[in-house]
């Protein structure tokens, strides 16, 4: 899913062979690699974004559900708008813990980073929540040693965007993969969700998604270079960006008796 | 009663905190799924089943609401087992999804069972009602009841599908009602055995005096079976 903000590959990938024609052999293959090139391909991604990897989400609005009930999300143009502010804060922010915790990073540190990003404590309780089931699909689908020292430090569930960066990287993909993991689950989970809350148009979400993609990679890419840099400089240097709204109405959902979604 | 599956407790594995065995080398307990159409009688199927059994046996019951915490409320307003043996999991709009596609909320919610209140011997897992494709997944329970009633029309058994085919015990509840809404009962028993062969079914009517028997004893064998399964 080569991009405009894909970073150029060393030795200039993309430079196309003497006689005119596309490069080929190794160069070409990492041309269409996604932007981390790392080891793991793109299959394993789609595996691990799929909205059907049984780990729980189907379950959860991401704030759609109390932002549908206070009139804020009613179209496909209201639901763009939820979407954009949540991929630029909430996803933002899961985005940089995966991309960390793809990157090696301690995911212990990474956790109590969550926690310090994570101000609603219905919140907190639903990424734990959510950390425990997609660590038990993780480790049905990719077992790994590390896998299993997270899941016995945190019986009780690691932040999902740990867990979500951490299988990741026992799929064999880089930093950037699993913020793109990260960064598509902040809206595709929302844009499902309204559907079902609002009966909208299925294809209207969908070309949510589609219009929103541009600002995904630009996500991944500032989430990716923040993950670099927490390598040198602790999980400090990881987006912070949190929206108050979002908090606020997920404190206020979690009292509801009445709900379809869990969050 | 007819014959059960032939095997009848293949080896599962659900990728979680506990296996098939506790740490001591026991069985884990007995996980049965019950699901069916609105309205068929599974709530009060699980209320019945609990006031049978809880004398004897260490029970649990995870419910799968739709959109409230009713059904976990009305146990817990019945008093059927305390508090903390009932669990309730938000289904997202989709109760088929979380018993069959992403059965994850609902392994974390026995295993929490296990962990809080266990050892235990029974865990009841009711599916919000749904309609009649539902059917649990095999990595969450260890044998299914897919409960329908007369009032729902008696042709529900011909028409067939997942639930009234394949469940390991066809649950047709209310009998009571049948002459008022004019179900053929021997003809629903006729429809559910060419649909199921030699699978069993049970027919019930809750508001008799040790209505839910018929079911309790299938439970009870299929406990007597799980107990005794190789290790």
């Amino acid at each position: 899913m080569p991009t405009n903000e894909t970073p150029p590959t060393p030795g200039d990938a993309r430079a196309p062979a003497a006689d005119g024609r596309p490069a080929d052999g190794p160069d070409r293959a990492r041309q269409w690699s996604p932007v981390g090139g790392a080891p793991g391909g793109v299959g394993a991604l789609l595996v691990l974004a799929d909205g059907r990897f049984p780990a729980g989400g189907h379950a959860h609005s991401g704030g759609a559900e109390a932002a549908v009930a206070a009139g804020r999300v009613h179209d496909a143009a209201s639901l763009e708008a939820f979407c954009r502010g949540r991929l630029h804060t909430a996803g933002l922010t899961a985005a940089g813990l995966a991309a960390a915790a793809a990157a090696g990073l301690d995911p212990l540190a990474l956790d109590d980073a969550a926690d310090a990003r994570t101000p609603s404590s219905a919140l907190r309780a639903t990424a734990r929540r959510l950390g425990r089931q997609l660590m038990r699909a993780a480790r049905a689908t990719w077992p790994s040693p590390e896998l299993d020292a997270l899941a016995a430090a945190r019986p009780r569930g690691a932040h999902q965007p740990v867990v979500l960066g951490l299988t990741a990287r026992a799929a064999g993909l880089g930093p950037p993969d699993a913020a793109y993991a990260a960064g598509y689950e902040a809206v595709s989970g929302p844009a499902t969700a309204a559907v079902r809350l609002l009966s909208l148009d299925p294809f209207d979400a969908t070309a949510v998604l589609a219009r929103l993609a541009p600002e995904l990679d630009q996500v991944v890419a500032r989430a990716a270079d923040a993950a670099r840099r927490a390598l040198d400089e602790g999980p400090g240097a990881l987006p912070a960006a949190s929206a108050p709204l979002l908090d606020i109405a997920a404190e206020q959902h979690a009292t509801w008796s009445v709900r379809l979604f869990a969050s | 009663m007819h014959l059960d599956h032939a095997d009848t407790y293949p080896p599962r594995h659900t990728y979680g905190a506990t296996g098939l065995h506790r740490p001591d080398g026991t069985r884990r307990a007995l996980r049965i799924g019950l699901g069916g159409p609105v309205g068929s009688g599974k709530t009060a199927t699980v209320a019945a089943l609990c006031r049978a059994l809880r004398d004897r046996l260490s029970l649990a019951v995870v419910t799968n609401d739709i959109y409230t915490r009713e059904d976990a409320e009305f146990l817990l307003r019945n008093a059927v087992l305390p508090p903390e043996r009932i669990t309730a999991v938000e289904t997202g709009a989709c109760p088929h999804t979380a018993i069959r596609d992403d059965i994850s909320a609902n392994l974390e919610a026995v295993e929490e069972l296990e962990e809080t209140v266990g050892p235990l011997d029974l865990i009841l897992v009711e599916s919000g009602g749904d309609n009649l494709t539902a059917t649990f997944s095999k990595g969450l329970v260890d044998a299914q009841v897919f409960v329908i009633d007369v009032a729902g029309g008696d042709d529900i058994p011909r028409k067939g599908g997942p639930g009234v085919t394949t469940a390991d015990l066809l649950v047709v509840n209310k009998t009571d009602l049948a002459p008022y809404v004019g179900s053929d009962l021997a003809r629903m028993a006729r429809d559910a055995e060419a649909q199921r062969g030699e699978l069993p079914v049970a027919f019930t009517s809750l508001v008799a005096e040790d209505g839910v028997r018929p079911i309790a004893d299938w439970v009870n064998a299929r406990l007597a079976a799980w107990t005794a399964a190789p290790a």
